[in-house]
């Protein structure tokens, strides 16, 4: 590309200024990790203009991309400058991915951000990936920033659980309640969405989530998310809903600044991904011991008997922290 | 400290898009599987894109290369037109053509900046080396 | 004969073969000899009951088959403006012809007008551009249609042409009573494999059962729908899952009709099929005798037909233009020619076979010729088509029809299940599910994967590639004279109308649309005859129905 050659300041400041495609390649850098994300996170705190984040999740099929499209028109429509970051699972055996959602979210979203994003094999990418993502689109003036994910998978729920909103979709006739029940979606929603609502098994699915959601009164999980979640009925295709479910959203976003809660959520997603900084420096260094002559000499003596995997695991964590100092 | 440098090479993100009205999709759904088992990251746009469209999404979702699939007549009009309008918003990003191109329009193509053309059947080896090599040789 | 002394009663009704010779007696034969190049006379038919003509049907829809009356080779073309396939409709007619196929331009096809962006290039180019009543006035200008039967490719659109075809034919005297024909209006198949969809399913399913009910009520000789296999299988499925889609999109049909309250045999028996015959010989001829035994077995035990009507499964059948190389494209007319020779041998109603010349661009007139002349070698050298299901009690060929028919169940049961027992529901579900789109690319894929790696060898293409004598530079392309004409007649006729009534015709139209039980063929024919283009009707309705985008599933 043109921007290949300009180094990551020009790339910043031309983000900052507006140019889309600027921030398309800053996503590249957040998204690839490694020295020049550092260098990117560093050029980026601190200009946070603490856009509204909003996960979007819920099972296969059931209309999200739609939903998205849907609801980025209706955020445009009152003034709001949104970006969508799209994730989907790259193939465990190839670390091919093929991202299609934003398909169905260009065309009902207009002129929208879209960003897709697959979740790469290496562990805790995405932990590192989205955060660094978002701090991209906040930086540049999106607000807010929908991100939207399978509800299968715990990494996908973890993503969406991160978000100042999170909504869980579910799609009448499908056994969606129970699933979302098992697939941990109930603890994490903020708002549900009972799409496709023309549907006639739409009433049911919606008796069985407040059914779900009297328990959750029970369980104490109510007192935490600090209310008891609403049901909005959607029509995806038609928009039908759509108005009230930005509503919703942004009521939320008012309950959270009214009791500080916002600032905990983006302290707990700073932590998220310090923790998974962390960790992937640890892996990054405790792999270069085992490849070192020190770690192949520990591998060899657990081998033959000399030291047991605990010690073995004592010695690789010596070496990589006396390699830090040197 | 900062980290060290990210030791694998990032995926090659490919738009695969079909311009216009033309439904035959069957060729541009082999290759995204082709180019997924390959490794590549595909942002599939399937159907009915308008050259504009995929200028955003090229800018939006930093493609190393679009792949266009294109079953009839209108090969010779809107290749050159997706071409021109990736250099017009400042984007030197490969355009890869498969389908059915007859071999006399393969040198006008050329000529119109496309990068590689693929004739229908062509093979997994083929498809991936055809992207790899316009991606490479893109300055 | 023997069997007078076997039968002791007068009645046939349980004895098969009786019964059949009883309904062979009234079919006339054609006139030919029906003895083998060497003189042997050979019977009508041969083998075990159940026999052609009789339920299921397996070995055939008429009890003498093609003895009596050759399958219709029918050779589907057209392009360019109105006019120029007027002129070889015309000619046609004129040659003592009475069917008219008609093949649409592209943005037709998707509901577009031909001043549309993405028009550029199209107009005119696959077939005939109709953009408003005035083409299809120019289309059939001198032709009595109340005399001939016509055939119409279209689907996402198909009322809207509908509406201007009746509007046509009633500007000259011709009521819709009397109009006779076929429209392929086969939605679901377009989300699922062709992709030329408008609406989403639900929606376009409305209108599916307003022309079934309008035909039904007032068109007797019409047939609404074909329910095509032809593009799931170009698409890339195997030949099961051609026959599984096809016939539960049958089923589905049939169960949108009845939930409108149409009983089962006022429609079903104008109700069509088209698959596609490709390369596996005897994987088609099974699949071909499973469609019929599948369709008379549902029809008669799951909807209650009791009309035999409608438990015959008609149907046409196109050789596989997919199959068709670009490399030594002059061996395809031996692929075309097995191909037909499969759909003869599986008892079709009618036969497209494709020009050697397809797979790069539109067929020369030579290959055009080539293709047809195929077929008669295949009617009148042959001799397959002197004898009924020829193959029939062939073990080989029975336990393929089986199969193809297990294979197809099991498809069945799948959608049942994920419809809760409706096949409609079900289809719905799959294809909001993506499951006949990924279904379908698993095939096209695995498919592939075996050309490339050799294991499946196509000829000319990865074994035996010497002699590619490819030469398209005398391919033929459509003239652009063709879309500024039309662009022209389009402006024109904008020009000369009257706007408040076209949008008055318009608002009628929205407003049928919007009240789900007004069927809204009535008040397409009038924004027909208004003179509203068809990409007006369209973006009328998809302001009620919205626009379909497909999932991206693989």
């Amino acid at each position: 590309m043109t921007q290949r050659g300009l180094d990551l300041d020009d790339i910043v400041e031309r983000a900052l200024g507006g140019q889309r495609r600027a921030v398309g390649r800053l996503l590249s850098v957040a998204e690839r990790g490694g020295a020049e994300a550092d260098r990117l996170t560093a050029a980026l705190h601190g200009r946070s203009a603490r856009a509204h984040i909003v996960g979007i999740t819920g099972p296969p099929g059931s209309g999200k991309s739609t939903l998205v499209g849907r609801l980025t028109a209706a955020a445009a429509a009152s003034g709001a400058n949104p970006a969508v970051l799209a994730v989907d699972p790259s193939s465990p055996l190839t670390g091919g991915a093929i991202l299609g959602d934003r398909i169905r979210i260009d065309r009902t979203g207009g002129d929208v951000f879209v960003r897709s994003i697959a979740t790469r094999g290496h562990a805790g990418g995405l932990a590192v990936a989205v955060p660094g993502a978002i701090r991209v689109l906040d930086a540049t003036g999106f607000d807010p920033i929908i991100i939207e994910t399978v509800g299968v998978g715990q990494v996908e729920v973890d993503i969406a659980a991160m978000a100042d909103t999170t909504v869980v979709v579910a799609n009448p006739g499908t056994g969606d309640a129970v699933q979302a029940n098992k697939a941990g979606l109930l603890e994490i929603a903020d708002i549900f969405v009972v799409n496709k609502a023309d549907l006639p098994e739409a009433e049911a699915l919606r008796l069985d989530l407040e059914r779900m959601l009297d328990l959750s009164h029970v369980t104490g999980h109510e007192a935490y998310r600090g209310r008891r979640a609403p049901i909005v009925l959607t029509e995806s295709l038609s928009g039908t809903g759509i108005d009230e479910l930005w509503t919703e959203i942004i009521d939320h976003r008012s309950l959270l600044d009214a009791s500080n809660a916002r600032q905990l959520r983006q302290l707990l997603r700073l932590r998220a991904e310090v923790e998974a900084l962390v960790a992937g420096r640890i892996h990054r260094l405790t792999r270069a011991v085992f490849d070192s002559s020190a770690g192949e000499r520990a591998l060899a003596d657990l081998a033959s008997g000399r030291i047991d995997p605990v010690a073995a695991a004592e010695i690789i964590l010596d070496e990589g922290t006396a390699s830090l100092g040197s | 400290m900062s980290g060290p440098p990210s030791s694998e090479t990032p995926p090659l993100r490919v738009v695969l898009a079909k311009l216009g009205f033309d439904g035959h999709d069957r060729g541009l759904r082999v290759v995204a599987r082709l180019l997924r088992d390959a490794g590549c990251e595909v942002i599939y746009l399937g159907l009915r894109q308008s050259v504009d469209n995929v200028v955003a999404v090229v800018e939006q979702e930093d493609a190393d290369a679009v792949g266009l699939s294109m079953h009839n007549a209108g090969h010779l009009t809107l290749a050159p037109k997706m071409v021109q309008a990736l250099r017009d918003a400042g984007l030197d990003t490969p355009v890869v053509v498969g389908g059915i191109i007859p071999d006399v329009d393969v040198e006008p193509l050329r000529q119109a900046g496309v990068a590689a053309i693929l004739g229908p059947g062509a093979s997994a080896e083929e498809v991936v080396h055809a992207v790899r090599s316009a991606v490479d040789s893109t300055p | 004969m023997v069997l007078e002394v076997i039968h002791v009663t007068d009645s046939h009704d349980d004895d098969p073969r009786a019964r059949w010779e009883q309904e062979a007696a009234t079919a006339t034969e054609r006139d030919a000899d029906f003895v083998t190049m060497s003189d042997v006379p050979v019977e009508v038919v041969y083998g075990d009951a159940p026999y052609p003509g009789q339920y299921p049907y397996t070995r055939g829809i008429y009890p003498t088959m093609y003895r009596s009356r050759l399958w219709t080779m029918r050779m589907f073309a057209g392009f360019g403006t109105a006019e120029d396939t007027n002129a070889r409709f015309t000619e046609l007619l004129r040659h003592g012809g009475t069917g008219l196929s008609t093949a649409f331009d592209m943005p037709t096809l998707m509901g577009r007008d031909s001043d549309h962006e993405w028009s550029e290039g199209e107009v005119g180019r696959a077939g005939v551009a109709i953009d408003t009543l005035a083409d299809m006035r120019d289309l059939f200008a001198g032709i009595d249609l109340g005399g001939v039967s016509t055939s119409m490719t279209i689907n996402g659109p198909a009322n809207i042409i509908m509406g201007m075809y009746i509007a046509c034919a009633e500007e000259n005297g011709v009521l819709r009573q009397r109009l006779g024909g076929t429209i392929q209006n086969d939605v679901l198949k377009e989300y699922q494999a062709q992709k030329e969809y408008i609406f989403p399913p639900r929606p376009s399913m409305r209108l599916v059962t307003d022309l079934l009910r309008f035909t039904t009520a007032e068109m007797p000789r019409w047939h609404p729908i074909s329910i095509s296999g032809y593009h799931i299988r170009e698409a890339g499925s195997t030949a099961a899952q051609e026959l599984a889609f096809t016939l539960a999109n049958g089923f589905a049909y049939v169960e949108a009709a009845m939930a409108v309250g149409l009983p089962v045999d006022d429609f079903a028996p104008r109700l069509s099929f088209f698959f596609n015959s490709h390369s596996d010989f005897f994987e088609e001829i099974g699949k071909f005798r499973a469609a019929r035994r599948i369709w008379a077995r549902w029809m008669k035990e799951r909807y209650g037909a009791t009309d035999e009507r409608s438990m015959k499964c008609r149907f046409h059948t196109q050789t596989a233009g997919v199959s068709l190389t670009a490399q030594q494209p002059e061996i395809n007319i031996a692929r075309v020619a097995l191909q037909a020779l499969a759909g003869v041998l599986g008892g079709t109603q009618s036969l497209h076979t494709d020009a050697y010349d397809e797979a790069l661009a539109l067929p020369t007139e030579e290959a055009a010729r080539i293709a047809l002349r195929t077929q008669q070698i295949v009617a009148h050298e042959t001799g397959v088509a002197s004898v009924a299901d020829p193959l029939g009690g062939s073990p080989y060929v029975e336990w393929m029809t089986d199969e193809m028919e297990r294979r197809a169940e099991a498809i069945f049961d799948h959608l049942l299940e994920l419809g809760d027992g409706s096949i409609l529901e079900g289809t719905y579900a799959a294809i909001d599910n993506g499951y006949h789109v990924s279904s379908i690319a698993d095939s096209a894929y695995r498919f592939q994967q075996a050309v490339n790696s050799g294991r499946r060898v196509v000829v000319g293409v990865n074994r035996f590639t010497d002699g590619d004598t490819r030469d398209d530079a005398n391919l033929l392309r459509i003239d652009p004279a063709v879309e500024d004409y039309q662009r022209k007649r389009l402006a024109q006729v904008k020009q000369q109308r009257n706007d408040e009534m076209v949008r008055r015709a318009l608002d009628d139209l929205v407003a049928a649309a919007a009240e789900p039980t007004t069927n809204t063929v009535p008040a397409t024919i009038n924004a027909a005859k208004a003179m509203a283009t068809e990409g007006e009707i369209v973006a009328a309705l998809e302001g009620v129905f919205g626009t379909y985008v497909e999932p991206a599933v693989f």
